[in-house]
């Protein structure tokens, strides 16, 4: 260990991605889906939903949250603007 | 008086739940009370080595089971505390010679006459787990600060939930306090943040637990070694008493944030 990681710069802090892995990981085991399911599930709920509706398929986020005891899956859906559809449509 | 079965179990193997079985034994017992520890990893027996009683083995826990012998026969008393004993594993068996319902039945008959039942899980999630569970009132996850660990220690928190025998409490086994400082290794904070479970105990790592085990001296018999020291905390609290943790490279208001966090577990 050198002087400037000893006052702690330039430190490697594996501490602290372990920790943001773990909480990443953690989230999925405990609802019991995993990275890959919820993927699926993405492509999915893209196809239902853009039967009815134009949406940003590309922006589309799935995210499992965890607030107290509730686990919750989280959608960020952005509909296309009528002005791109319009365009489209035409 | 009725004995407290305490079951320690990590989902993870080798992150120290033989060790912890026989060094918290040992502290109970060096303080008066009645102890029996029992292996409930059939067929990868390792307790009766920690505590150095190895070659005292005449019957098993397979034995006593299957009515070979009385409950009473298997018990080996330790070489140094006469409230001390050991029920071993079969080594030759399977976790299937062992059903939930044996393990109640044979730990119900040991209440009456002692003050703690210690049983040491085996690794894994199967049928050895939940047979090393069934009896317990109280469920200790030994964890290392580690991403593999710590997950392991996360299924299991989950899964003794599910069997109704939460909330357990954890052990931060084989800390390294410098690594912590410089950034390097999960802090006692940061397991806490991720696991969300009340603390019993944090263990440095110690070269003395290898010394021991190469002898068959659990760490808590010398007593003048941190991670012995540890063992000893644990056992108080098992009692009730309150013992301050000892700070092993948490950043500021880390005392701090655990002195709340009792408060705030109760005393259960």
């Amino acid at each position: 260990m050198n002087f400037f990681q000893k006052v702690g710069i330039g430190r490697s802090r594996s501490a602290k991605s372990a920790k943001e892995r773990l909480q990443l990981v953690l989230i999925h085991d405990r609802a019991g889906i995993s990275p890959g399911k919820l993927d699926a599930l993405k492509d999915d709920l893209i196809k239902v939903i853009s039967r009815h509706i134009e949406i940003e398929t590309d922006a589309v986020e799935i995210t499992l949250t965890k607030d107290r005891d509730q686990h919750r899956l989280v959608a960020d859906i952005p509909l296309v603007p009528n002005r791109k559809r319009r365009h489209t449509s035409s | 008086m009725s004995a407290t079965i305490v079951t320690i179990t990590s989902g993870k193997g080798g992150v120290g739940k033989t060790t912890a079985t026989a060094n918290i034994g040992v502290a109970l017992a060096s303080a008066g009370e009645r102890v029996v520890c029992i292996d409930a990893d059939i067929g990868l027996r390792n307790l009766d080595v920690v505590m150095g009683l190895e070659n005292r083995i005449v019957y098993d826990f397979v034995d006593v089971v299957e009515g070979r012998c009385k409950l009473r026969q298997a018990m080996i008393r330790d070489k140094r505390l006469d409230t001390l004993f050991l029920i071993p594993a079969a080594q030759t068996r399977d976790k299937t010679a062992v059903s939930p319902q044996d393990m109640i039945r044979l730990t119900d008959e040991l209440r009456q006459e002692y003050d703690w039942v210690l049983i040491d899980s085996p690794a894994g999630i199967e049928r050895g787990f939940r047979n090393a569970i069934a009896p317990a009132d109280l469920v200790l996850i030994i964890t290392n600060p580690e991403v593999s660990a710590v997950r392991d220690a996360d299924r299991i928190i989950g899964l003794i939930e599910a069997e109704e025998k939460g909330p357990g409490k954890l052990i931060l086994n084989r800390v390294k306090p410098e690594m912590i400082r410089r950034g390097d290794m999960l802090g006692t904070d940061d397991v806490l943040d991720v696991l969300a479970v009340e603390l019993i105990g944090i263990v440095p790592e110690d070269e003395s637990v290898i010394v021991a085990t190469n002898q068959g001296v659990p760490v808590a018999l010398e007593g003048n070694n941190k991670a012995g020291q540890a063992f000893v905390n644990i056992a108080r609290r098992l009692k009730g008493e309150e013992v301050p943790f000892a700070d092993l490279g948490g950043r500021d208001g880390f005392f701090g944030r655990i002195t709340r966090m009792m408060r705030a577990g109760g005393e259960s």
